[in-house]
């Protein structure tokens, strides 16, 4: 059996499975409405790389496994974070709340590359009220002293901090800033400098640090057309890098997620990291 | 025919008269049977062996328009756009021209001068890439040595955005 054939067999043997489940609870995490299983979350931006003056790029942000339709749910922006080429945030214009979509506009106002993200940051609480009968709270960590009653039983709290994000450049690519906090892709090929047929480099960091054997799950847009996802489950080395050749040109979504202690909110005991990506991958 | 070298000396920014040492560049634009047409973008450089740009000879697009609206659609020279133009700023000195009709279109380049002055002894490609509105896009690429022992007509053929591209080399 060849190394990837491995691989791919190992994603049906119960590794998948919590690893399923922990994708789960992150998305349940994430991306309120409640969903009643795993789904993906996403951007879809209308370009990712463009030429001329003051570009405007829309955007739609949905909950959906089917990698690039809209066939669930709309993805909050509450969290919505765009940094403009020289660091500085960027506003959405035209926000507009769909059934199975939001959407925002951006104006490219200054040329080099956007980061355009959703960054949930939230807590997850489950206990058992007075009658035994479970609870549970999702949202920011200032609402659980509200939420949760004092005599809660079998409480268990944990943190989540998740990023969807995307990358868009108008004219010379610049290098995004790193973030330095949670689960993030630190570009080592440019993400807008993406071609089939050529090797890409990115780097995983939690917390500013190289996050080394993290599994990563490249998947390609427009299943609808084919019969298999045609996933690219990738691992990455000690120095957090993961390097992928690009099959065919197209949208890919590049999803991680793991979760650790390192916790910041009182009584939690765990936080869940997730990353959700979106690039664009050009013809030659 | 006057008319068409005057504006490729625009765009190549050399006298179409002189017979020295160079480059002859012909590109073709092919005449096509569609309900809406619209003149292509092109970009003409000359390419070395790992693919960064040498020399960019010639780029055509709406140059007249307002403000530089014109430079919206030149991503859509995709290569071109990756090796080159997006690290420009436009309109390009000597480089940036307005779209051309249908027709045979040519480009000279002078050895010493512009373009072909600092290119080293070596392996290179003329590349020539077209993209159209509502249309397609195309790349031909017809590789040769410089400088040349002796004169050379190379020559390649696009499929649909692109016809005759030649090349003469006068040693």
């Amino acid at each position: 059996m060849t190394r990837h054939a491995a691989r791919l067999a190992s994603r049906f043997t119960p590794r998948f499975a919590s690893r399923f489940a922990s994708r789960f609870a992150a998305s349940l995490a994430l991306a309120l409405p409640l969903a009643a299983q795993a789904h993906d979350l996403w951007l879809l931006p209308s370009s990712t790389v463009l030429s001329g003056q003051d570009a405007w790029i829309t955007v739609d942000a949905a909950v959906s496994n089917d990698k690039f339709y809209f066939n669930h749910a709309p993805l909050r922006l509450d969290g919505l974070a765009i940094a403009a080429p020289d660091g500085s945030a960027a506003q959405a214009e035209n926000i507009g709340n769909g059934k199975l979509r939001n959407t925002f506009d951006l104006q490219l106002r200054q040329s080099g590359t956007y980061r355009v993200a959703v960054v949930n940051d939230g807590v997850f609480a489950r206990w058992k009220d007075a009658d035994g009968k479970p609870r549970r709270y999702f949202g920011k960590p200032e609402g659980l002293a509200q939420a949760v009653p004092a005599k809660a039983q079998d409480l268990q709290i944990s943190q989540s901090l998740g990023r969807i994000e995307t990358f868009v450049t108008l004219g010379k690519p610049s290098a995004p800033a790193p973030v330095g906090k949670g689960l993030e892709l630190v570009p080592v090929t440019h993400p807008n400098d993406l071609y089939a047929g050529e090797a890409a480099t990115f780097e995983f960091r939690i917390d500013g640090q190289p996050a080394a054997g993290l599994e990563v799950n490249v998947v390609p847009g427009g299943a609808r057309y084919r019969d298999k996802v045609d996933e690219i489950p990738l691992t990455t080395g000690k120095d957090g890098r993961v390097q992928v050749t690009w099959p065919q040109p197209g949208l890919y979504w590049i999803e991680a997620s793991t979760e650790d202690d390192k916790t910041t909110v009182a009584r939690a005991s765990k936080r869940r990291l997730g990353y959700s990506g979106t690039v664009e991958v050009l013809a030659q | 025919m006057r008319k068409l070298l005057l504006t490729a000396s625009v765009a190549g920014a050399i006298a179409p008269a002189a017979q020295g040492a160079g480059l002859d560049v012909s590109v073709e634009i092919p005449r096509l049977d569609v309900a809406e047409y619209h003149r292509p973008y092109v970009a003409i450089w000359i390419e070395n062996a790992d693919q960064s740009v040498a020399a960019d000879l010639a780029v055509w697009y709406d140059v007249a328009k307002k403000e530089n609206e014109g430079t919206e659609w030149l991503k859509d020279l995709r290569q071109w756009w990756r090796r080159s133009g997006r690290g420009q700023q436009f309109p390009v000195d000597g480089v940036s021209g307005a779209t051309k009709p249908a027709g045979t279109h040519a480009v000279r380049l002078e050895e010493g001068a512009g373009a072909l002055a600092g290119l080293k002894p070596g392996n290179y490609a003329l590349v020539v890439e077209a993209a159209r509105e509502v249309g397609g896009r195309e790349l031909v690429r017809v590789p040769f040595q410089w400088p040349a022992q002796k004169a050379e007509r190379l020559a390649a053929r696009g499929e649909h955005e692109l016809g005759a591209v030649e090349l003469n080399i006068v040693p």
